[in-house]
C-alpha cells in the first residue's frame, strides 16, 4: 500500500506513554498536520517516522516496507527542525548540497540540484552566502531547501513556523502548502498554532495525551468535532450543556431549542456552537435571553459576550450584521440547532 | 551585561589590589630576570651586572636548536594526542544523562589534584619491566615475556597526555554541551551515519573551539620539565629542563634567564594567536 502507516506504535519513556498506541494512515501525497498542546506526543511521533526515537511497540511502514527497524540515515526523508538545524561552518549552497555531497553526487550535479532549489524557495543567487548572515524568513527556506535536496519519499516538517513573526508566518504557511502540492510529497507537520493546520492540512490530526483524538480534514474537525476537547482546541467555540426534559425535548440553559435531538438514551451533554452560529437578537419568543457583558470590536469581526444563565456565550458577526447592541443591554440569543455539535456528557 | 565605565579616580581602587599582587610577583622578577639575562656570568661567584648578548648568541647553537624543536615538537604532539581523545571522548559524554556526566567530570578533575611527581611515578611503574602492564600482557597470552617500556619517547608522550587530557576536556566541555543536537540530527536525516555527522557537522562547527583547544594544551605542554626526565632518555629532554639544569646545577644563571625569555616569548605568540581566534570565532 502506498503511503505511510503508523501501525500501532507506542513510545514510552520509563511507565509514561509519550505516545500511546497510535494507528494512522497517510495516503501518498497527503499534507498531514499533527495538532496538539506541548506534551501530547506529537514531536515523539514525527521523531519515530524519522527514525530519531525507536518506538517501544508497533511499525513505522512507508509504501510497504517496514522502515522501523532502518536508522534514520537509510530512511530517504527530509525533515526540517524547530531550530532549523542550519549547518553554520557552510555556505546556503553547501548547506543544501550536503545530503548530494554525502552520497558523492559530482560538482556540477550539486549545482545544478542547488539552483533548481533555490529557485523553487525564492531566493536565486544566494548560493555563496553565509547562513549566518540571513533572515529568519530566509534561514526557514534555506532549511525546506536543504530537506527536499534528494527528492525524499516523506517530508517531516516539526513546529517549522513557531521561530518567526506572526505575519511572515502566515505567509510561510502558505508557500509552504503551494510547495507541497506542487511537489505532491507526503508531508508531515507538527504544530500548536491551530490556524496554521487549517490552513496547510489535507488531514488534521488532533492528538492529546499520547493518543489521536480525531483525525479528519480541518473543516469537519472544526464542523464536527469529535469531542469536547477537540472542539475547544479548534478555534474558538461555546461549550454549552444540555439536558433532554420530561417531555423529551432538548433544553440548553432552561431554553427550549427546536429540532435539536440528542442520540438515543442520552438526556445530558455537552453542545459545542461556533462564535459565528450564535445569532443575537430581540429577546422573547425562543430566544435564550442574556445581557451583554463585553463587545470586542476588531474591526474585521465583533465579538460579542453575553451572560445567560450564569454561563458566558461568545457571537462573532462582521460589522455588516452588526448586532446593535452595547454593554448591559438584555438580548435573545438563537441557536441554530444544525449548528448545534452534541459531543456526550 | 553593560555597565557605566569608571570615571573618577575612586571608581578604580579594586583594581589597586590585584595591581600591586601583579606588579610586586609577577612584573619584578619577571623584569628581573630579563635584565640578568643581559648580564655577564660570573664563573666563581653568580653574576655581575652588564649588558652583554652572548647569552642569547650561545642560544643559537645546533644543540640548543635542536632542544627547542624537540620541545615545539613534543608539544605538537601533545596536543593533537589530547585533542585526538578529548574530543571524541567530551562529544560522547555531553550525550549522556546529567548523572553520567558529573561522574566523569568529578573523575577527570580529581586527576588535576594529583602533582605531576605522582604522575610521573605512577606511569614510570605501569610501564616498568617488573610491575608493568607488560606483565597482564603476558598473563592474557599475548607477550612472551615482560620488557621495560621506558625510557622512550612514547612513554613521555603518554604521561604528558594524561597530564594535560582532563585540562583538554574542561576547555572543550562548555563548547559541546552548547552545540545544538539536531545538528548532528538533520546531518542524520539528510543521510549521514552517525560517524559521518560528526566529522562532517560537529567538528567543523567547532573549528575554532578545537584551534583554541591546541593551543592552549600547546603552550601547557611546552612548560613541563619532570616527565621527561622520568619518563624519557636525555635526548627527549626538553627546553624547560635544561633552563632547570643551567639555572640550578651549572650555575648559569643569565643563559636560564635567556632560555626562559625566549620561551615565554614563544609562549606568548601563541597566547596572541589564541585571542585572535577567539575574536574571529565571537564576530561570527
Amino acid at each position: 500500500m502506498s503511503g505511510l502507516n503508523i501501525n500501532a506504535v507506542t513510545k514510552k519513556f520509563g511507565n509514561f506513554a509519550a505516545v500511546d498506541n497510535v494507528q494512522l494512515n497517510v495516503p501518498h501525497g497527503t499534507f498531514v498536520c499533527l495538532l496538539g498542546p506541548s506534551g501530547c506526543g506529537k514531536t515523539t511521533l514525527l521523531r519515530m517516522i524519522a527514525g530519531l526515537e525507536e518506538p517501544t511497540s508497533g511499525a513505522v511502514v512507508l509504501d510497504g516496507e517496514d522502515i522501523t527497524p532502518l536508522p534514520t540515515h537509510k530512511r530517504n526523508l527530509g525533515m526540517v527542525f524547530q531550530s532549523l538545524a542550519l549547518f553554520p561552518h557552510l555556505s546556503v549552497g553547501d548547506n543544501i548540497a550536503y545530503a548530494l555531497r554525502i552520497r558523492g553526487a559530482s560538482k556540477e550535479e550539486q549545482k545544478k540540484r542547488v539552483d533548481e532549489l533555490l529557485t523553487l524557495i525564492h531566493l536565486p543567487g544566494f548560493a555563496a552566502r553565509p547562513v549566518t548572515q540571513l533572515s529568519g524568513g530566509q534561514r526557514q527556506r534555506v532549511a525546506i531547501a536543504r530537506a527536499l535536496a534528494l527528492s525524499p519519499k516523506l517530508f517531516l516538517l516539526d513546529e517549522p513556523l513557531s521561530a518567526l513573526d506572526a505575519k511572515l508566518r502566515e505567509a510561510m504557511q502558505v508557500e509552504l502548502r503551494q510547495l507541497q502540492q506542487r511537489l505532491g510529497i507526503t508531508t508531515i507537520v507538527v504544530t500548536h498554532d491551530q490556524r496554521e493546520a487549517m490552513t496547510m492540512a489535507d488531514l488534521v490530526v488532533v492528538m492529546g495525551h499520547g493518543r489521536i483524538l480525531q483525525a479528519a480534514p480541518p473543516i469537519e474537525i472544526y464542523r464536527k468535532p469529535a469531542d469536547a476537547f477537540v472542539a475547544d482546541f479548534i478555534g474558538i467555540t461555546n461549550l454549552l450543556p444540555a439536558e433532554v426534559d420530561s417531555a423529551g425535548r432538548t433544553t440548553i440553559l432552561g431554553t427550549t431549542i427546536p429540532g435539536l435531538a440528542m442520540p438515543e438514551g442520552l438526556t445530558r451533554a455537552s453542545v459545542s456552537i461556533r462564535p459565528e452560529d450564535v445569532h443575537l437578537g430581540k429577546p422573547g419568543g425562543s430566544a435564550i435571553t442574556g445581557s451583554v457583558s463585553f463587545v470586542r470590536d476588531l474591526g474585521g469581526t465583533i465579538e460579542t459576550f453575553v451572560e445567560a444563565a450564569g454561563t458566558t456565550i461568545v457571537a462573532v458577526a462582521t460589522p455588516r450584521e452588526r448586532p446593535d447592541v452595547s454593554v448591559g443591554a438584555k438580548v435573545g440569543i438563537t441557536l441554530p440547532p444544525e449548528s448545534c455539535v452534541v459531543l456526550g456528557s | 551585561m553593560r555597565r557605566e565605565a569608571p570615571r573618577s579616580l575612586a571608581d578604580y581602587t579594586p583594581l589597586f589590589f590585584p595591581g600591586l599582587m601583579l606588579v610586586v610577583f609577577f612584573v619584578v622578577p619577571f623584569s628581573t630576570m630579563i635584565a640578568v639575562s643581559f648580564f655577564k656570568r660570573n664563573p666563581s661567584g653568580f653574576y655581575t651586572p652588564d649588558f652583554v648578548i652572548d647569552n642569547y648568541a650561545r642560544f643559537l647553537s645546533a644543540f640548543f636548536g635542536g632542544v627547542l624543536g624537540f620541545s615545539l615538537m613534543l608539544a605538537v604532539l601533545v596536543a593533537i594526542g589530547c585533542v585526538c581523545i578529548g574530543f571524541p571522548f567530551t562529544y560522547l559524554l555531553t550525550r549522556r544523562s546529567r548523572r553520567v556526566q558529573t561522574l566523569w567530570l568529578v573523575g577527570l578533575l580529581s586527576v588535576l589534584s594529583l602533582s605531576e611527581v605522582i604522575i610521573g611515578f605512577a606511569w614510570s611503574t605501569l610501564f616498568s619491566r617488573t610491575a608493568g602492564i607488560t606483565n597482564l600482557l603476558v598473563t592474557i597470552g599475548l607477550m612472551d615475556k615482560p620488557v621495560a617500556l621506558l625510557p622512550t619517547f612514547g612513554a613521555v608522550l603518554t604521561g604528558m597526555v594524561y597530564q594535560a587530557l582532563p585540562y583538554t576536556v574542561l576547555v572543550l566541555y562548555p563548547a559541546l554541551v552548547r552545540l545544538d543536537p539536531t545538528l548532528t540530527e538533520a546531518a542524520r536525516t539528510l543521510g549521514a551515519s552517525p560517524v559521518k555527522a560528526f566529522f562532517n557537522v560537529v567538528a567543523p562547527a567547532l573549528r575554532n573551539t578545537i584551534v583554541a583547544t591546541l593551543i592552549m594544551v600547546f603552550v601547557f605542554a611546552l612548560g613541563s620539565y619532570l616527565l621527561p626526565q622520568i619518563l624519557g632518555r636525555p635526548q627527549h629532554w626538553t627546553l624547560s629542563v635544561l633552563i632547570t639544569d643551567q639555572a640550578i646545577y651549572q650555575s648559569n644563571m643569565p643563559f636560564a634567564a635567556a632560555m626562559a625569555v625566549f620561551l615565554v616569548l614563544i609562549s606568548l605568540a601563541l597566547v596572541g594567536m589564541t585571542l585572535l581566534v577567539g575574536r574571529r570565532e565571537n564576530a561570527l
